[in-house]
C-alpha cells in the first residue's frame, strides 16, 4: 500500500514537473500583502493596458480593497468611466480590434489565473524587436503574439541573439531594467489581485475556520469515546 | 412498530403519530436501526456522500439564483458570483470543490464495497442502487461542468458529445440531438442546465432514497463480512453486534465529518483551484467554439475512463470500440455481485489471489487516472527499431496495459474468485 501511494505521488510529481512546459519562464515578484505594489500595479494597468484590453469583470470600486481611497479613484483613475461603481471596460470594439491588431486583444480580468502569474511576468520581459512582424515586434514567451510592445519607451528595445537565443537589451528605455522589472512586476501583482478580488479574505476567513473544526474534531472524537465507553 | 400507532408519545408528538409514522420512522431508522459496532473509518464515506450531495443542492440552489444558462453571459455571471455578490466566491467554491469531493467519497465508497463484499447476497440490489446513483453522478457532473462556459467546459463537452457521433447509424443524429445544434451551443448550454439543475438532482434523490431503503432492510455489512442477523439477543431479537445507528454511529460519523470538513475548508479556502486540478486554468478563457485548446482534458474524476477511450485503436476506421470499452469500464460494475464466486465476503478472509488483482485494479484506476490528465506524447515514443510497437506513444502502450488490466479485474473474478484460498469466517464480528 505504501508503496502504491509512493508510485502515485511520483507520477504526479513528473506531471507538475512537466506542466511547467518547455519555456523557463521568470518567477513574478507576487505579494498581495504590498499594498504600495499593487497602488502602482492598478495605476500602470489603468494607464497602459486598459486601453486596448477590458478588464470588464471588475469593478473601479473593488480598487478600495486595494487602499485606495473612493476620492482617489474617481479623481485619478476613472478614465474610461463616469461612476465608480462601474466595471473596467474599453470603448474600443473587439470587431474593430481584430481588424486593426490581427486578434482582439483579450479580457484581461481573469488572465492571471489562466495563464498563470509567470508567464504574464516573463511575457511583459520577453518582446524583442523582429522587423518580419507587422507590429514590428515579437515576444519570446509567446511566439508571433499580435501585440505590440507598448512599453518599449520604458523597456527599450531588445534583439533576440540568433546565435544564444537570448534576449538583448539594444537600447536602452526610460527605466533601467531594474526599473522596469518592478514596473512589469507591480502589473503583474495586481492582476493577481484583480484575477480573484477576494482571496486575501478568503485566506483570513480560512485561518479561522479550520480552527472552529480543528476544535469541533476534538469534541467530536471526545464525545464518540463518552458513548462508546461500553461498547466491547 | 411501523404500522402499530404509537400509544406511548404525547402532546405533539402524539398527535403526529397518530397521523404520520413519526417515532416509528426515527425508530427503524435510527434509535432502533442496528448497525455492526465493528465499522472502521472506511464506513464513514456513505455519509459523507449523502452530507456532499446535500451541500451541492443547496450551494447550488444559491448559485441558481445568480447564475444565467444565456452563451453571453454565463463566464460573466460566474465571475459576478465570485466578485460581487456576497460570498458568491465561497457558495462557488464549495459547489466547485465539492463536485470533487463528491468523486472522492463516492470512489473510496465503492472501494470499500470491493474490499468488504458489500455487494453479495443480499446486498446485490443495494449495489445496483449504488453504480445507478454513480453514473447519474458522472452526468450530474458532466452537465454541470459546461455551465461555466469556460474553454475546458465548452471543448469537454464537444468531445463526450461527440462520442456519440461513432455509434453506428444512428450516431450523428443522436449527437446533433442531443446538442439541439451542430455544435455545442446556446442550445446545449440550456438543456445542460435543465439536466443540472433539476432533471438529475431529483433521479439522483430518488435513487439514494432507494439505496438507503434497500440498505435498511437487508442492514449494514460490516468489515468481517459477517452477518450479524444470524445471532440476536433471544429476548429482544436485537442483533448481539449491533448498536443503534443513533446516538452510536451518529457521533462517530462526527468524527468523520469534522476530518472531511477540515480537508474540504483547507481546498476551499487555501487551494480551491487545486493545481488546476478542481478549476481547470483553460476554464478561466471564456468559451471559443474558433479557438480549440492545444491539450483537452476531462476533470480529474473522468481521466481514468477517458484514458480507455484513448487507449483503444480505431477498428475499421470507427471510433466506437474505444467509446463501448469506456461505456463498459463503468457499466461492468453493474455485474460484480455475480462476478464474485467466493464464499466469503471480506477481504480479510479472502486469499491472496482476491489481494492481488484488487490491488493490479486500484493501480491501474491510478495509473489511467493519471495518464488521461496529460497529452499521449508525454512520455515520448518508442524507437523505430523496436518491433510492432516502433513509433508508437509509450503512455498509451502503458494506457492499453493498464486498461487490460482494469478488465481483466472483472473479467477473470469469477475464477480468482473460485480458485482463491479463503480462510475461516469467525461466527462473530472482531472489534478492532
Amino acid at each position: 500500500m505504501k508503496k502504491l501511494i509512493l508510485a502515485i505521488c511520483l507520477l504526479f510529481s513528473i506531471h507538475l514537473s512537466l506542466g511547467a512546459s518547455d519555456i523557463q519562464l521568470l518567477k513574478a515578484p507576487v505579494n498581495l500583502e504590498d499594498k504600495q505594489s499593487l497602488q502602482r500595479g492598478a495605476r500602470n494597468f489603468i494607464n497602459y493596458c486598459l486601453n486596448c484590453h477590458s478588464a470588464s469583470y471588475m469593478r473601479y470600486n473593488q480598487l478600495q480593497l486595494i487602499g485606495l481611497s473612493e476620492e482617489t479613484i474617481k479623481k485619478d483613475l476613472l478614465f474610461t468611466s463616469d461612476k465608480i461603481g462601474n466595471p473596467m471596460s474599453i470603448s474600443m470594439g473587439a470587431d474593430d480590434a481584430k481588424k486593426w491588431f490581427g486578434a482582439a486583444p483579450p479580457n484581461l480580468t481573469v488572465t492571471a489565473r489562466s495563464r498563470g502569474e509567470d508567464w504574464i511576468y516573463s511575457y511583459l520581459r520577453g518582446f524583442y524587436r523582429d522587423t518580419s512582424r507587422e507590429m514590428g515586434w515579437n515576444n519570446s514567451v509567446y511566439k508571433n503574439s499580435a501585440m505590440p510592445h507598448i512599453l518599449w519607451e520604458l523597456q527599450g528595445e531588445q534583439i533576440l541573439d540568433p546565435k544564444t537565443y537570448e534576449l538583448v537589451l539594444q537600447r536602452p528605455g526610460k527605466l533601467s531594467p531594474k526599473e522596469y522589472d518592478q514596473f512589469i512586476g507591480d502589473i503583474t501583482n495586481y492582476m493577481v489581485f484583480m484575477a480573484e478580488p477576494n482571496q486575501q479574505k478568503r485566506k483570513q476567513i480560512g485561518y479561522y475556520v479550520l480552527a472552529f473544526l480543528f476544535l469541533l474534531l476534538v469534541l467530536a472524537i471526545n464525545l464518540k469515546k463518552e458513548y462508546w465507553k461500553n461498547i466491547k | 412498530m411501523a404500522n402499530s400507532k404509537n400509544n406511548e408519545s404525547t402532546g405533539l408528538i402524539g398527535w403526529i403519530d397518530e397521523r404520520f409514522p413519526l417515532s416509528s420512522f426515527i425508530k427503524n431508522h435510527l434509535t432502533e436501526y442496528y448497525a455492526p459496532k465493528n465499522f472502521n473509518f472506511w464506513y464513514f464515506f456513505g455519509a459523507l456522500a449523502l452530507f456532499v450531495f446535500v451541500m451541492q443542492i443547496l450551494t447550488g440552489i444559491f448559485l441558481t439564483m445568480h447564475y444565467k444558462p444565456d452563451a453571453a453571459e454565463a463566464f460573466a455571471s460566474v465571475e459576478y458570483i465570485m466578485r460581487d455578490v456576497s460570498f458568491g466566491w465561497l457558495i462557488r467554491y464549495m459547489h466547485s470543490t465539492g463536485a470533487s469531493l463528491f468523486f472522492v467519497v463516492i470512489y473510496l465508497h465503492m472501494f470499500r464495497g470491493l474490499m468488504y463484499g458489500s455487494y453479495k447476497k443480499p446486498r446485490e440490489l443495494l449495489w445496483l442502487f449504488g453504480v445507478l446513483i454513480f453514473l447519474l453522478l458522472m452526468a450530474e457532473a458532466f452537465f454541470g461542468y459546461l455551465l461555466p462556459w469556460g474553454q475546458m467546459s465548452y471543448w469537454g463537452a464537444q468531445v463526450i458529445v461527440n462520442l456519440f457521433t461513432t455509434i453506428p447509424f444512428i450516431g450523428p443524429d443522436l449527437a446533433e440531438w442531443v446538442r439541439g445544434d451542430y455544435l455545442v451551443s446556446d442550445a446545449t448550454l440550456n438543456r445542460f442546465f435543465a439536466f443540472h439543475v433539476i432533471a438529475l438532482p431529483l433521479a439522483l434523490a430518488g435513487l439514494i432514497f432507494g439505496h438507503l431503503i434497500a440498505l435498511h432492510e437487508v442492514g449494514s455489512n460490516n468489515p468481517d463480512g459477517v452477518e450479524i442477523k444470524a445471532f440476536k439477543d433471544k429476548k429482544t431479537g436485537i442483533p448481539l453486534d449491533g448498536i443503534p445507528f443513533h446516538p452510536y454511529y451518529t457521533v462517530k460519523d462526527l468524527i468523520g465529518l469534522s476530518v472531511f470538513l477540515i480537508v474540504f475548508a483547507s481546498i476551499i479556502f487555501f487551494a480551491p483551484e487545486m493545481g488546476g486540478y478542481f478549476l481547470e486554468h483553460n476554464n478561466f478563457v471564456p468559451a471559443n467554439p474558433l479557438v480549440t485548446p492545444d491539450h483537452i482534458a476531462p476533470v480529474w474524476y473522468f481521466t481514468p475512463y477517458y484514458s480507455i477511450l484513448r487507449a483503444v485503436p480505431p477498428i475499421l476506421n470507427s471510433q466506437f470500440p474505444g467509446v463501448a470499452a469506456m461505456g463498459l469500464s463503468v457499466l461492468i460494475f453493474f455485474f460484480v455481485p455475480w462476478l464474485d464466486k467466493s464464499p466469503v465476503r471480506s477481504i480479510r478472509y479472502k486469499g491472496l489471489l482476491y489481494k492481488k488483482w484488487l490491488t493490479a485494479f486500484v493501480l491501474s484506476f491510478f495509473v489511467l487516472g493519471y495518464l488521461g490528465t496529460v497529452p499521449s506524447n508525454i512520455w515520448g515514443q518508442f524507437s523505430s527499431a523496436v518491433p510492432l510497437l516502433g513509433n508508437g506513444d509509450i503512455a498509451t502502450f502503458v494506457a492499453r496495459i493498464f486498461t487490460i488490466i482494469y478488465f481483466l479485474f472483472f473479467i477473470l473474478m469469477p475464477f480468482y474468485s473460485k480458485k482463491d484460498k479463503t480462510k475461516t469466517v469467525p461466527n462473530r464480528v472482531t472489534m478492532p
